[in-house]
């Protein structure tokens, strides 16, 4: 079966209804799916978590490994992301290398993580200029139906605040197989996850199924975490090609600030536990 | 295991043995054996056995009714996709009036969507026909996909199933064979409720009394059930 | 069950299983609900996921079979799924396990009704513990049967391998990486359900002929317990309605 090319008339209903603040799953244009989270997915990574928004779905795991710090920041561990939009998951991917969607997906998600300071990397380092602890992140779509990116950016931290590292034999310089009771270096109060919202008809949409994402004008993802109870911003990204009103822009914030609000808590909860 | 009273297969399960029956549709004869040949549901009618799919992608039919969306404009017709494996044609001379070379694009542009019937499969793809009553583009309302093993419990024995929707929400409702359903209402709340309904359906398929607990669903959703004509135990396809 | 005149150095299993027993299985279809058909497949540790996307039409025109429909497997392995992470993309590993899963599945499907199209199989697994690409087969099979793919049988399959001397079903990693004696030999085998043919096999390692025969009856009986449990996710185990799951226990 070949992924249905939205027909004109559907379009232009789907418009009409989000402009009169119907959706077809019967959501109110900020409400999220059901998000379900599952950890300890393979029993061979440091972690690794199945995430849903609805019938959206991801996995991603942690993996480290040690090697040579880079020469302009000799006293910190390193970090790579990778995400692949697998053909499993919806028959708009392709097998072969990576697409444009999922390199943006994947330095979206790490931009996100890696300059908001979530990560402590200097307390990853062993052994300045020498040694140092590599993080992988991998990222994994099982299926598509909409809002990809914030599955991905939620299972994401997930994965990073579940994650324990391996035990490092200093004498012997190497990992063995087997995992310690420590948790990644993780700074609490840089927590931030991503919030995607398009723009339909005249109305901001938040969480959108796979037609409604099809036809937006524009998507803007907003990376959110709160430092001593007020609202951060640590990341954003514009996507497709419509524009964007200044009035859009003040409802995007204003969306983006109640929903952090409204979700943060579980969100940290999540991340690192009860 | 049973499914509203009827007994699955999965391929390569013997269904019967002996020659009193013929193998049908996802059925095949091993020496003494009828064999199934997909997974799915058995069906005896008198003399054949078949096995009726109750997952996996549509098979077009002769004589099945689709809908489907314009996907290019050729000189001479309508390349249609209607999510089979391959594409439809639509002839321009198989539409009601008479359409000249130049205006094909005036009435029936990329993106639009229309009601077919399936006159010819090829193994190159299906030629359609629009020139039956019923059949024709679509100007409004919304279209939604359903797994099309499920549309004959949308349309129920007889269309009675169908006749219950259409009474509770009054809206046109047309099911493609393919799986996709066009809703066509007063309102857009109208639609979406009657979307709701069908996905209700599609969801408790298999479950007994299916009428009753859609007569239930329709009542929670503030609507109407005309109940004296409704054919119940809606079982069959 | 062994009858051998010198004794084995393996003589009772890492995990304390029978040689005859399987690890414990899990396997149910619907998993991916975009898909035509979906199935997750997993013995003890090792699980896998197979997503059927097809018939549909292949590009370019020019692969196309007039006369059949094709089938395409992809295998891969995600970069948690081991201990020691796998980079993503191709590997040659994989194009392997893809071709060798092809041709064992390609035996009993029937795309004659579908001409000019490819029917997809991918299979991934998140975590491995021995025998991924039979976890994979199996999951395939059932994938296949879900997407109503014509099909004359089912395709069960199981890692048989001899420990120094010793013949077991389902290895598991301590298993596959024995070194001693005569160390670990490893023989993936898949059989049809009906007629009990093998689609799949491949050994290496060092085997008498006599003992491959036995290895192999083996293998036949364990496809059986597996058949049944495939069988059973698909007439019970749709993961789109419930939680339900079909579960063997551990015997």
């Amino acid at each position: 079966m070949s992924e249905p090319i939205i027909p004109n008339m559907l379009r232009s209903r789907i418009i009409e209804a989000i402009n009169g603040n119907t959706r077809f799953d019967g959501r109110k244009l900020s409400e999220y799916r059901e998000i379900k989270i599952e950890r300890g997915i393979s029993k061979n990574a440091e972690s690794a978590v199945k995430v849903s928004f609805g019938k959206t779905e991801v996995l991603a795991g942690v993996k480290m490994g040690l090697a040579e710090p880079y020469p302009d920041s000799r006293d910190e561990g390193t970090f790579m992301t990778t995400v692949e939009l697998h053909p499993m998951a919806s028959n708009d991917f392709e097998m072969g290398k990576p697409g444009i969607q999922s390199v943006e997906f994947a330095r979206i998600i790490d931009r996100g993580i890696r300059e908001s300071g979530f990560i402590d990397f200097k307390k990853l380092c062993i052994t300045e200029g020498e040694k140092v602890w590599q993080v992988f992140l991998d990222i994994f779509a099982i299926n598509n139906d909409g809002n990809l990116l914030d599955v991905m950016g939620l299972a994401a931290i997930v994965a990073l605040g579940s994650a324990k590292l391996p035990v490092y034999n200093k004498k012997e310089d190497k990992i063995e197989h087997e995992l310690s009771k420590d948790s990644l270096p993780l700074v609490k109060e840089n927590l931030s996850f991503n919030m995607t919202l398009h723009k339909i008809g005249e109305k901001i949409v938040a969480d959108v199924s796979k037609e409604e994402e099809s036809i937006s004008s524009y998507r803007m993802s907003v990376a959110m975490g709160e430092a001593k109870e007020s609202p951060r911003i640590t990341a954003m990204q514009k996507g497709k090609e419509g524009a964007i009103s200044p009035e859009d822009m003040e409802n995007i914030l204003n969306t983006a600030e109640l929903k952090l609000k409204e979700m943060f808590p579980r969100v940290k909860e999540e991340v690192f536990g009860k | 295991m049973e499914k509203n009273g009827r007994q699955m297969v999965v391929p390569g399960q013997v269904i019967v043995t002996g020659n009193e029956y013929l193998p049908g549709d996802g059925a095949y004869r091993d020496s003494k054996d009828v064999v199934a040949k997909r997974y799915g549901v058995i069906d005896i009618s008198e003399k054949h056995i078949r096995v009726i799919p109750v997952s996996g992608a549509y098979y077009p039919r002769r004589g099945n009714t689709v809908i489907g969306t314009i996907i290019d404009v050729l000189f001479n017709g309508w390349l249609i996709d209607f999510q089979g494996a391959q594409n439809a044609f639509l002839p321009v001379a198989e539409v009601p009036r008479y359409i000249n070379r130049n205006e094909l694009r005036e009435f029936l542009d990329f993106g639009e969507s229309v009601v077919v019937k399936v006159w010819d499969v090829k193994s190159r793809g299906i030629d359609v026909s629009m020139k039956m009553r019923g059949f024709g583009k679509i100007e409004d309302g919304i279209i939604i996909s359903v797994n099309p093993n499920k549309v004959p419990r949308v349309i129920g024995k007889e269309g009675s199933m169908v006749k219950l929707i259409k009474d509770a929400t009054n809206c046109n409702i047309t099911v493609g064979q393919n799986g996709k359903i066009w809703i066509s209402g007063n309102s857009i709340e109208d639609e979406v409720k009657t979307k709701n309904i069908i996905d209700f359906i599609i969801n408790n398929s298999t479950a007994n009394g299916l009428t009753d607990k859609v007569e239930k669903h329709i009542k929670s959703l503030g609507l109407k059930v005309d109940s004296p004509e409704i054919i119940k135990e809606n079982t069959d396809e | 069950m062994n009858n051998k005149m010198v004794k084995s150095l393996y003589e009772k299993r890492t995990d304390k299983r029978k040689f005859d027993e399987i690890r414990e299985i899990s396997a149910a279809v619907g998993v991916v609900p975009s898909a035509d058909g979906s199935a997750v497949f997993q013995t003890g540790s090792t699980k896998a996921i197979a997503v059927v996307r097809g018939p549909r039409t292949l590009h370019p025109q020019h692969m196309q079979d007039p006369r059949t429909g094709i089938l395409r497997v992809n295998y891969g392995m995600m970069p948690f799924s081991v201990w020691d992470r796998i980079r993503p993309g191709p590997s040659r590993r994989g194009e392997e396990i893809s071709k060798v899963c092809e041709w064992a599945l390609s035996s009993v499907v029937d795309l004659s009704e579908f001409p000019n199209t490819v029917i997809d199989v991918f299979i991934q697994i998140p975590q491995a513990d021995a025998g991924t690409r039979v976890a994979g087969l199996n999951a395939a099979a059932m994938a296949l049967a879900h997407a109503g793919i014509p099909m004359k049988e089912m395709i069960s399959a199981i890692a048989v391998g001899k420990i120094d001397k010793t013949l077991v079903v389902d290895i598991n990693k301590d298993e596959e990486d024995y070194r001693e004696g005569e160390g670990s030999t490893d023989i993936p085998i898949a059989f049809t359900s009906r007629t009990k043919k093998i689609t799949l096999l491949q050994l290496d390692g060092k085997i008498s002929p006599a003992e491959l025969k036995e290895a192999i009856e083996l293998g036949k009986s364990a496809c059986e317990k597996i058949l049944e449990v495939q069988t059973d996710a698909l007439l019970n185990g749709n993961k789109e309605k419930d939680e339900v799951k079909s579960k063997k226990e551990k015997k």
